[in-house]
């Protein structure tokens, strides 16, 4: 099939591929881009581990083609600590409250809880766990997920 | 100061959080470039014969270098090798590839090598398999009766008939019950579950220097080594098995399953690395259920509350082909009494093939099914007396005076304090309150009724009896740190901090001084892998031992630099420094000590065999119920989990979070289903309905610890505990709500369907 050429940026570096247009985002962050932080957990757009943030917003990079992104920029879980390796309050929420297991959901999962958080900055308990329902895991019950979420939002306690 | 039981962040976190971990499906190891991708060709039929598999419109596919067939294996490799223990030989003829006969849908029939992934999906669908459909049996009891037989060869359905191997006690006549005042019978149903780790099977494997080098998402990497040295007929050393992070395994990823056994085949015939990562519909279809138990329980007593005889009759799923899953009833005959002192009890257990998906161990694995059996009778068997079900809870409890306490079947509890327990979460869920709303919106006619559920149960960890072992090795490096190698694999239970932890408080070293070496077959000498939650109890009690066998050595070196005598010398745990007892002012560091010693010699392993160990606990869930709807909202989850001494508190309460979520899951949504014909219904995770934060409450842990002797740590087993005692609590909790409208029973998962239905036919 005929390639396309995709220019995006991707972490705040500016990838330029040629791909054949079935591609999916996921596949190309992971493949083109060695980036293999974003995980595939399904096949039917249910379990948000590929969730990233497009333009600041999340979305599940299985759902979406590399091609529909040109011109965009892409934040996965490798561009979410500074430079200097500090932690972005999301990842060291997580790393607090022992938010994370195995690890395969979470970088879905820290994806999509910055971007409901800008959402939503004061969010509840309630409004966290509506928002996050599109993101599965199955090690920690949630519970420290949650609890992670929440002391990110506005007065939570970090 | 000791470490441990203290709250230490993990150290897998940086990594995880930043990079993501490394999975099989990331491997960039050079050795893999140029690899062919792997996809299976498989049954699409539940029952039948294989006419003809043609595979040459499949070659002449974009991207195809090879398609393997059952016609390419050699005789080795015709079957899954095993030793699946217990089982009659006959039922472990499972096809590594199906040649004649399909059993399940979603059994593999061939696998095609692509140059990419996606070319793989296009190719399967080419090659062409011709099967001449039989009936098929998908449900356990019709199995049970034997008039559609899946093995022709063994003229039975029948997988295993536990009292040949002496492990159930066997009915006496119906004099049994004589003499109790009440007598109740229910039949239990414990629905199969897909275990669903968010990381798919997936695997990775090339030949180099003779060797079977293979990257796999496994829980225990020395077993999977030695399924594929004896299928490919070569000595283990000649098999390298790396298991690098694994995305949750739940059970279901303990042995290796024809998918990976016949990887290295194609990786030999195409002389290319192969990789291979299922999709999730696959692995819905392909790796396994859970549970799948139908249970016939009779409990009898006395008005007064008294429970004295229970029998029950088990039967269990194996799927199509006896695996983990067939055998399993081994950890529920020991558990059928629960925390209580029945003095008659009776068993009996067989498991049946069916024309699904061969079953597996899945986070319980035996032990749910008991409990949720005992409890629901406990409950039945108030009702009918008039007493509140914590009462008579109460009543039939083994004492804490009791304890090492052997039951009715044989099984030897180390420690228990059931009541303390009970006692201790239903303070926490103001128990009065609870019951002062739920009868107050009861009698205000409340269509939205509240439900209380209780349980109290006791699993058994590091199981059955007597036991099993697990190797460590601790190495001391010469900078003086510490590498811990363990047999055990973590693949989301924070091995790499609480063993650290475990180490470094031997060893006076701090936990980042500790690195964990796991899942590589070639580096960690032995192992028995991660399941049943045994690992701190086995693994870290042989880190434990191993440690000490360093610091012994160490002393020794450390008395030539102090100029004293080896048994004078003590390690200072606090600081990491060695000194003649009584002078702390002359002291040596383990730099100082792996300096002096030989090369190599500040070594020591350990192989640790113990008996298993009883965590013990109880839980309240509270909900409402839409009686309206049959919605159910899950308000509160209480729960107390004694599993010995804590380690870690951060991480044991994160191994009970899933737990409690697991067994909330199996009260309420969760089940793998076929349709008559054995298609499967949930075959992906918009079908299964994987439990989202949407539907859970935060859960609130009281906290206990009741050290078991049988460990020099005090550990008991911690993963599984919230699953065995939460779908009992929740279930309880459900049919207490409806417990006005003259519904009794609602096998789990208990979904508003079958609420909605209970309540129509009890008002009909």
């Amino acid at each position: 099939m005929k390639e396309l050429q995709v220019e995006v940026t991707v972490n705040g570096t500016r990838h330029s591929h040629d791909v054949e247009p079935r591609t999916l985002l996921v596949h190309y962050l992971r493949e083109n881009c060695g980036l293999t932080g974003t995980n595939v957990g399904c096949d039917s757009s249910s379990c948000g581990a590929c969730t990233v943030h497009l333009d600041g917003e999340a979305v599940k990079s299985c759902t979406i083609f590399a091609v529909q992104v040109d011109g965009q920029s892409v934040t996965t879980i490798e561009g979410m600590a500074d430079t200097d390796g500090t932690l972005h309050p999301m990842q060291e929420a997580f790393h607090a409250n022992h938010g994370l297991q195995c690890g395969y959901c979470t970088p879905g999962m820290v994806m999509a809880a910055t971007s409901l958080l800008q959402e939503i900055p004061d969010a509840t308990e309630a409004q966290v766990r509506e928002g996050l329902e599109g993101n599965l895991c199955r090690c920690t019950g949630y519970h420290n997920i949650v609890k992670s979420v929440l002391a990110c939002t506005e007065g939570g306690q970090q | 100061m000791t470490i441990v039981g203290t709250k230490v962040l993990r150290k897998e976190d940086p990594k995880f959080l930043t990079e993501g971990a490394r999975y099989t499906a990331d491997l960039d190891d050079p050795r893999l470039d140029g690899a062919l991708h792997a996809t299976f060709v498989r049954s699409t039929v539940a029952n039948g014969r294989i006419e003809s598999i043609e595979i040459e419109d499949a070659m002449a596919m974009p991207g195809v270098a090879a398609v393997v067939t059952g016609a390419d294996l050699p005789e080795s490799l015709r079957l899954v090798p095993g030793p699946v223990p217990l089982f009659p030989p006959e039922m472990l003829n499972r096809p590594v590839l199906a040649t004649d006969r399909v059993r399940f849908v979603g059994e593999p029939i061939a696998v095609v090598l692509t140059e990419e992934a996606y070319q793989g999906e296009d190719a399967a669908e080419a090659v062409l398999v011709e099967i001449e459909p039989l009936p098929a049996v998908i449900d356990l009891e019709e199995a049970a009766t034997d008039e559609v037989i899946i093995h022709e060869s063994l003229g039975t359905n029948l997988a295993m008939d536990f009292s040949t191997l002496g492990m159930d006690t066997g009915f006496s006549d119906d004099t049994f019950f004589e003499g109790c005042e009440v007598v109740l019978s229910q039949r239990v149903s414990h629905q199969r579950m897909s275990s669903a780790p968010l990381e798919v099977r997936s695997a990775a494997t090339v030949w180099a220097d003779d060797r079977l080098v293979m990257w796999m998402s496994t829980q225990a990497a020395h077993g999977a080594r030695d399924v594929l040295a004896e299928a490919y007929e070569l000595d283990a050393e000649s098999v390298h098995l790396m298991a690098p992070d694994v995305g949750g395994g739940f059970g279901a990823k303990i042995r290796p399953y024809p998918e990976e056994v016949v990887l290295p085949l194609a990786s030999r015939i195409t002389g290319r690395p192969v990789r291979w990562f299922e999709t999730r519909t696959e692995n819905m279809m392909a790796m396994g259920y859970g549970r799948g138990h139908v249970h016939y329980a009779t409990i009898g007593g006395d008005r007064s509350g008294n429970v004295t005889h229970y029998r029950i009759d088990i039967l269990s799923d194996s799927g199509a082909y006896a695996r983990i899953g067939g055998f399993l009833s081994l950890f529920t005959l020991p558990m059928v009494s629960g925390t209580y002192d029945i003095p008659h009890v009776e068993t009996r257990a067989r498991s049946y093939v069916t024309n699904t998906v061969p079953s597996e161990a899945f986070r319980g694995a035996g032990r749910p099914e008991a409990t949720l059996s005992i409890e629901r009778c406990m409950d039945l068997f108030a009702a009918e007396v008039g007493l509140d079900p914590i009462e008579v809870r109460r009543r039939n409890l083994i004492q804490p005076d009791a304890f090492p306490a052997t039951t009715a079947v044989g099984t030897e509890y180390d420690t228990g304090d059931d009541e303390s327990a009970l006692d201790m979460a239903l303070e926490a869920a103001g128990i009065d309150e609870l019951r002062a709303e739920r009868d107050r919106r009861r009698e205000a006619g409340d269509p939205i009724a509240m439900g209380i559920g209780v349980s109290v149960y006791v699993e058994v960890t590091a199981g059955p009896a007597p036991g099993g072992n697990e190797f460590a090795k601790v190495e001391i490096t010469p900078d003086g740190k510490a590498k811990v190698y363990s047999g055990a694999f973590s693949h989301g239970q924070s091995h790499a901090t609480t063993f650290a932890m475990i180490a470094g408080d031997q060893l006076g070293l701090p936990v980042e001084d500790v690195e964990l070496i796991q899942g590589d077959t070639d580096l960690v000498a032995q192992g028995t892998g991660t399941f049943g939650s045994r690992s701190t109890q086995l693994g870290g009690s042989a880190v434990f031992e191993a440690a000490a066998g360093v610091v012994d050595k160490a002393r020794e070196v450390a008395a030539e630099l102090l100029e004293a005598a080896a048994e004078d010398v003590v390690l200072d745990t606090d600081s990491g420094l060695f000194h003649v007892a009584g002078s702390p002012s002359v002291s040596k560091g383990w730099s100082d000590v792996a300096s002096a010693a030989e090369a190599g010699s500040l070594v020591a392993d350990m192989d640790f065999n113990a008996n298993c160990s009883y965590p013990f606990g109880a839980h309240v869930a509270v909900v409402d119920v839409d009686t309206e709807t049959g919605g159910v909202t899950l308000r509160r989850m209480i729960t107390c989990d004694d599993a010995g001494t804590i380690i870690n508190p951060i991480i044991v309460e994160g191994q009970r979070h899933g737990g409690i979520a697991q067994g909330v899951a199996q009260a309420l949504l969760e089940e793998v289903t076929y349709d008559s014909d054995g298609n499967p219904v949930t075959s992906n995770f918009a079908d299964y309905s994987i439990i989202s934060m949407a539907e859970l409450p935060s859960f609130e842990l009281v906290a206990m610890e009741t050290p078991t002797p049988n460990n020099p740590l005090g550990a008991k087993g911690v993963g599984e505990s919230g699953a065995i005692g939460g779908t009992p609590a929740v279930q309880s909790a459900v049919l207490d709500a409806l417990s006005g409208s003259g519904v009794t029973h609602i096998d789990v998962p208990i979904t508003p369907q079958k609420i909605w239905t209970a309540i129509t036919e009890a008002n009909a």
